[in-house]
């Protein structure tokens, strides 16, 4: 064994994480009473809010990949993409609910980066839920500041010949990204494409991948 | 604000202060933009927060370059912004008469 066996770290050689025994915050007694006086006036009961957890849990970034493929496949669809995107999205098939969505396309000179410095506004319908790092204060205060010293710390250092375009979703829309395709896809099928759409591609902190 | 503005026109954001539930970041406060495009009306949200009766509010999009937001802070200052501001945080000649 490379770590000793002290009683305070795990197999593993790392500390415990102390268990979390604080007194409940102001918003967790509001949320644990409003959800109780909701199933007790019958309302919704618990297996529903059990399951929609589930499917909010469930939901990730392949129908949005799905539709970027789309877009680069057809460009009629894109056009109408770009024109209306959650009326393109429900002609795909996908329920994105009362979602306003905005499609905003990366080319040779332009690279669009998706925050929401308010709160944490993300597609959620379409890409899943956001990643940790989406809601954080330091992600949403930098990007708008600095977004080129943000996303080379994704791995991504764009030219100066490349405008960057923040988009902050302060009211009721949001936004995705509709990256570049990327070279050496000639000729792939829809679905090899969608394979190549990452979450971070359709935020603008990532590109898509390049074929294998 | 004017009932009516076309992409392209020049645009204030308010700079004040309310209290409340308020949807213009304090960053975009008092910063001249371009209109990108209109979104249509949409039930103000900072009544909706509180449950109240929410009349509907004109949203644009509006577009800020990094140099009108960060001055010669800006990273680069031709790269831009765009974010959704609502008509009574927007004034464009005259400022608002509140």
């Amino acid at each position: 064994m490379p770590h000793d066996h002290a009683e305070h770290l795990s197999p593993s050689g790392h500390p415990y994480r102390p268990d979390d025994d604080g007194p409940l915050s102001y918003w967790q007694v509001m949320e644990i009473a409003v959800r109780e006086l909701l199933v007790e006036k019958g309302h919704v009961t618990p297996e529903e809010i059990a399951a929609q957890i589930e499917a909010m849990d469930a939901r990730s970034p392949a129908q949005g990949a799905a539709l970027v493929a789309r877009a680069w496949c057809d460009p009629a669809f894109r056009d109408r993409l770009m024109a209306d995107a959650s009326a393109a999205s429900r002609e795909m098939g996908f329920d994105i609910g009362a979602l306003h969505l905005v499609a905003v396309a990366n080319d040779a000179v332009t690279h669009n980066v998706v925050t929401c410095t308010l709160c944490s506004c993300y597609p959620r319908n379409l890409l899943g839920l956001p990643p940790d790092w989406y809601k954080s204060r330091a992600y949403r205060s930098r990007v708008v500041r600095e977004p080129r010293a943000v996303l080379a710390e994704f791995g991504l250092d764009l030219p100066p010949s490349v405008r960057v375009r923040v988009h902050d979703s302060t009211a009721d829309m949001r936004y995705v990204v509709i990256p570049d395709r990327p070279a050496g896809t000639d000729g792939m099928s829809e679905e090899a494409l969608a394979a190549l759409v990452t979450r971070d591609s359709m935020i603008g902190t990532g590109l898509p991948r390049t074929p294998a | 604000m004017p009932n009516r503005v076309e992409p392209g026109a020049r645009v204030r954001v308010r700079d004040w202060s309310p209290p409340g539930h308020v949807r213009a970041p304090a960053y975009l406060r008092g910063r001249t933009g371009i209109v990108e495009r209109a979104l249509g009306a949409f039930p103000n949200p900072e009544r909706l927060a509180y449950g109240l009766p929410a009349e509907e509010r004109g949203l644009w999009r509006v577009r800020f370059t990094m140099a009108e937001l960060w001055g010669a802070a800006a990273e680069t200052p031709e790269d831009t912004l765009d974010a959704e501001i609502y008509e009574h945080w927007l004034e464009t000649g005259e400022p608002h008469a509140a």
